[in-house]
């Protein structure tokens, strides 16, 4: 017999009770849920707590605000997704720069270029899907215009994020998208820039992936900024 | 020659080992000072009482349930994964997996593993039997890179390298990595482990991971991580192997949601960690990165044994968040590497009997004074001390007795004068009479007391009987009072 | 808080290590209760609880000497031990134990009367009393099992906090064991060494004069350390504390 058989044989061997069934569902919708004003503002206070710079923009202006950080950190290699509406007007923003970027696309398999990617790209720029406030995460499904790896090898992430995609907790999300249906090849939470404590509980960031991330949090024109950020 | 005879059980030698760490006092000060501080970081995420007891009801739930139905729903994920385009392998035992892995990467040609935290893998000793057949396995975690630097084992769970100072790193790295000066500078310490690292990811063939949890309903790996490794490894190699215990599968994928909570707050005292990477497949057409084959193997080692058993499957509720071992008087004074196995702590003395056989572990569930800070703090609610109890009742059961589901090793702690000694205390303490007498004896000899009993003596005067017994004293006083 | 109406009479479990080690300990918690006018029964042929053997993994020795005081208490009387660690054994391992053997329901019977001596005295007693001491400061150990398995500790810290001249101090890491754990201490002694090491320094460093506790197996622990070392430093009994404090010295 296979491995796999005589495991399954062993366990369906065992005696077996039907132990209560948990009720998931029931839990979280028996939990406080984060809204509004007090949602942005802890999803914002978590993630700058683990050194995430949080920017508030707005849809008209955050090309400006992207075109400016990645001037004041003197990058010079950028990849983005030109292919995407968002990807365009990043790049347009970066092209008027004094000094612009080089603008790179992830425009074929990472397998011809892993050692470029590695070690000549200074920063990326992605779109993610959306927010959780409880735990201050982003979420990312990355796809064939934003790969996997533009989250995680070039040192400085830029991420542009919806606020009106933020979830009170993992359970909305991925309850209200549905999930369970479908899952992407890869699906990722993304709660600051790569760290470590495994030296004497000491917490460094940049540990294997970006040091930094930025994100460009788009606020919808009724939420006033002043509010958002009174006593945060 | 054969293998099975020449195996070192460390395991074996625990009491010789806990005393050589007990002695070492940095080595003691460095855990103190650890498990102190990741007491304080999990009290802190769990402010609320009434939400923790809730949430652990929930985590113990979704635990059973799995477990209930865990071969219909390994044969659920084995289908879902394979649909999503991930090859599932089982292993019966160590070496199954092991030559699965490695025969995956020959059949690539491969020479270069990189690899993600992964207990299991520590299990099979994945990274010798590589080495040992031509391969190199680069462990990427930076606990795990410094513990594979010093050639040691991880001495911890969650931290691998928490037994190692500062200067122990900074002396690691400036001897085995060519170019490193010498410091004690944390960020710079991680940023010299970065450089290295990275340039491993790219040229690996191959990357090896474990998992935190397996979605049976719709195929996906879950892997829990602060630092990037874990997706380096898994994303960026043309091939990816995660390697897992067969009971780490959940039913739903809205069961991962309480469980992650709980093991990022009790493991390491943080609401979430910087990554939770959620893999159902590999590179699909079009896509432009992620491996193009990604495998997973299952692995038993003994977890069948614990199955069998309906209170010791509770065992298998375990989601590996180490909060046992961190608030364990015992860990926290020997540390991680007395324990001689791959698991330590609480936890290791419960799983590792499965694993290894009562034969080799049998100091390990007496290692305990019973307290109940373990069970107390655990996640998913695993009744460690009754555990414990009850695998002290099969190391001392007689081996020649036959019961439903044998634990391998039943019988290993049996010692014929320590049996005898229980059969005079039951035949005293159950029977009023002799009782009395003994009472009686043990006060007017008093002044015999041994000088020397047992390990007792060794911190503590000699246990003295009272001149009289609580008996003969409130007889005495039925007299006086007339009731 | 719930306070019951104290009962007439009460059973008395003194356990195995009082009766032969601290039996002053037993009789300063039955004069304790008597003082608050309840009839304290003290049936003779009791021992043991079957506890040390149980921890072991001897379950049918522990069987055989539980079994032994299942018909001890006919009464439907509350059933008061002075110990956190054999009241939580008699509560809530008597059931397991005797879990689908003829004595089941004999067994859980009797578990569900048995309370804690601290618990009695606080929550059924309402013990109000009048300190007679002179001001002292006073440390307080909790065995493990009565307070994950009792609550002990917060019975024995009303009860302190009820003395008027008594200052009750926290010491370091206070929930944590000493390293008795019965069979654990002479089968590990390095480790249950070093545990009770750090256990009596911590006590002793809290600033208190003395220490108490509900549970003799953790005292004698304690106290034979303190005693090996040559340190004057000591704990005794919550009953016999409680006692002397009010008047009823032995
Ligand atoms: S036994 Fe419980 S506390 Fe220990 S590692 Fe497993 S889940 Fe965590």
């Amino acid at each position: 017999m296979s491995a796999r058989e005589n495991i399954l044989t062993k366990l369906r061997a065992a005696p077996r009770s039907a132990p209560p069934a948990p009720d998931v569902a029931a839990y979280y919708a028996g939990t406080p849920k984060l809204t509004g004003l007090a949602a942005l503002k802890h999803w914002a206070a978590l993630m700058r707590a683990v050194r995430t710079e949080v920017l508030w923009v707005r849809e008209s202006d955050w090309p400006r605000t992207l075109a400016e950080q990645v001037a004041a950190r003197g990058i010079r290699t950028l990849l983005l997704a030109p292919s995407t509406a968002h990807g365009a007007r990043a790049a347009a923003a970066l092209a008027e720069l004094a000094e612009p970027p080089l603008r790179l696309g992830f425009d074929q398999t990472i397998d011809g270029w892993k050692a470029t990617l590695f070690n000549e790209v200074d920063a990326a720029f992605t779109r993610v899907r959306a927010g959780i406030a409880l735990t201050g995460s982003l979420i990312a499904w990355p796809d064939e215009h934003e790969p996997r790896t533009m989250s995680l090898v070039p040192p400085i992430h830029f991420a542009l994020f919806d606020t009106r995609t933020l979830y009170p907790d993992f359970f909305s999300a991925m309850s209200a998208e549905n999930w369970a249906a479908g899952m992407p090849t890869n699906a990722l939470l993304i709660s600051g820039p790569s760290k470590t404590s495994d030296i004497q509980q000491t917490v460094a960031y940049g540990a294997h992936g970006p040091r930094e991330l930025v994100v460009l949090a788009v606020l919808p024109d009724e939420i006033d900024l002043a509010e958002l950020e009174a006593d945060a | 020659m054969n293998e099975a005879t020449l195996t070192y059980y460390p395991s074996r030698d625990f009491k010789a080992n806990a005393r050589a760490a007990l002695a070492d006092s940095n080595l003691r000060a460095s855990f103190r000072g650890a498990m102190d501080f990741l007491m304080g970081k999990r009290a802190a995420q769990f402010p609320d009482a009434h939400e923790l007891a809730e949430l652990r009801k929930l985590g113990e739930a979704i635990r059973q349930k799995s477990l209930a139905k865990l071969p219909e729903l390994l044969e659920q994920l084995e289908a879902k994964l394979t649909e999503n385009g991930v090859t599932v392998h089982w292993a019966e035992t160590t070496e199954e997996a092991n030559a699965i892995v490695h025969g995956l990467i020959a059949a690539k040609g491969g020479k270069l593993a990189v690899k993600g935290k992964s207990m299991v893998s520590e299990e099979t000793e994945l990274n010798h039997y590589l080495e040992a057949r031509g391969m190199t396995a680069i462990e990427s975690d930076m606990g795990e890179y410094i513990v594979q630097l010093a050639g040691e084992k991880p001495s911890h769970i969650i931290m691998p390298a928490i037994h190692k100072t500062r200067a122990d790193i900074a002396r690691l790295f400036s001897e085995h990595i060519p170019g490193t000066p010498y410091t004690e500078d944390v960020d710079a310490l991680i940023q010299i482990g970065r450089q290295a690292l990275r340039q491993m990811y790219v040229s690996a063939d191959v990357g090896i991971s474990g998992v935190n949890f397996a979605i049976a309903e719709t195929g996906t790996l879950c892997l829990v991580e602060n630092e990037g490794n874990g997706r380096m490894c898994t994303t960026v190699p043309d091939m990816h192997i995660a390697i897992t215990g067969i009971e780490k599968v959940i039913e739903k994928l809205s069961d991962v949601v309480p469980l992650y909570s709980l093991l990022t707050r009790s493991a390491t005292g943080q609401p979430v960690t910087t990554y939770f990477n959620m893999i159902s497949g590999p590179r699909r057409p079009g896509e432009k990165d992620g491996p193009r084959e990604v495998h997973l193997v299952l692995l038993d080692n003994g977890r069948s044994q614990a199955y069998s058993d309906e209170q010791l499957r509770k065992t298998l509720q375990c989601i590996r968040c180490g909060a046992c071992m961190n608030h364990c008087p015992v860990y926290t004074r020997i540390g991680g590497h007395a324990y001689g196995t791959v698991y330590p702590g609480p936890i290791g003395e419960i799983i590792s009997p499965h694993m290894l056989g009562l034969e080799n572990t049998v100091d390990l569930p007496t290692a305990s004074s019973l307290c109940g800070a373990c069970g107390e703090v655990c996640p998913v609610k695993i009744p460690i001390p009754e555990m414990l109890m009850r695998l002290r009742e099969e190391s001392v059961r007689d081996p020649h007795e036959k019961v439903a589901h044998p634990l391998r090793g039943q019988g290993a702690g049996v010692d014929k004068e320590v049996k005898l000694a229980w059969r005079l205390w039951t035949g005293l303490y159950s029977k009023p009479g002799y009782y009395r007498l003994f009472g009686w004896a043990a006060t007017r000899l008093r002044g015999l007391t041994p000088r020397h009993q047992l390990g007792w003596t060794q911190n503590h005067v000699p246990m003295k009987p009272a001149p009289k017994t609580l008996h003969e004293l409130m007889r005495e006083r039925r007299k006086e009072t007339g009731r | 808080m719930s306070q019951k109406r104290p009962p007439a009479d009460v059973y008395f479990f003194g356990t195995c290590l009082i009766d032969v080690f601290q039996p002053q300990a037993g009789l300063d918690a039955v004069t304790l209760i008597e003082r608050e006018g309840v009839r304290v029964h003290y049936p003779d042929a009791q021992s043991c609880c079957g506890q040390p053997a149980y921890t072991s993994g001897e379950v049918a020795a522990a069987r055989r000497v539980a079994r032994a005081q299942l018909d001890l208490f006919p009464e439907a009387w509350p059933i008061v031990v002075p110990s956190g660690s054999c009241a939580g054994m008699m509560k809530h391992h008597w059931p397991t134990l005797f879990a689908g053997t003829p004595d089941e329901a004999r067994a859980k019977e009797v578990a569900g009367r048995i309370v804690e001596f601290a618990d009695f005295l606080l929550n059924t007693l309402d013990w109000q009393p009048t300190d007679l001491g002179q001001p002292l400061t006073l440390a307080v150990h909790t065995s493990c099992s009565a307070r994950r398995e009792m609550n002990t500790h917060v019975n024995g810290w009303a009860l302190i906090d009820r003395l008027a001249n008594v200052k009750r101090v926290v010491h370091e890491r206070e929930a944590e064991c000493c390293g008795f754990g019965g069979v654990f201490s002479v089968r590990h002694p390095d480790i249950a060494g070093a545990m009770v090491a750090d256990k009596a320094a911590a006590l002793k460093d809290s600033g208190a004069a003395q220490f108490v506790t509900a549970d003799c197996g953790c005292m004698m622990n304690i106290n034979g350390k303190l005693a090996k070392d040559g340190d004057t430093f000591a704990g005794e009994h919550l009953a016999t504390f409680l006692l002397k404090r009010t008047g009823g010295a032995a």
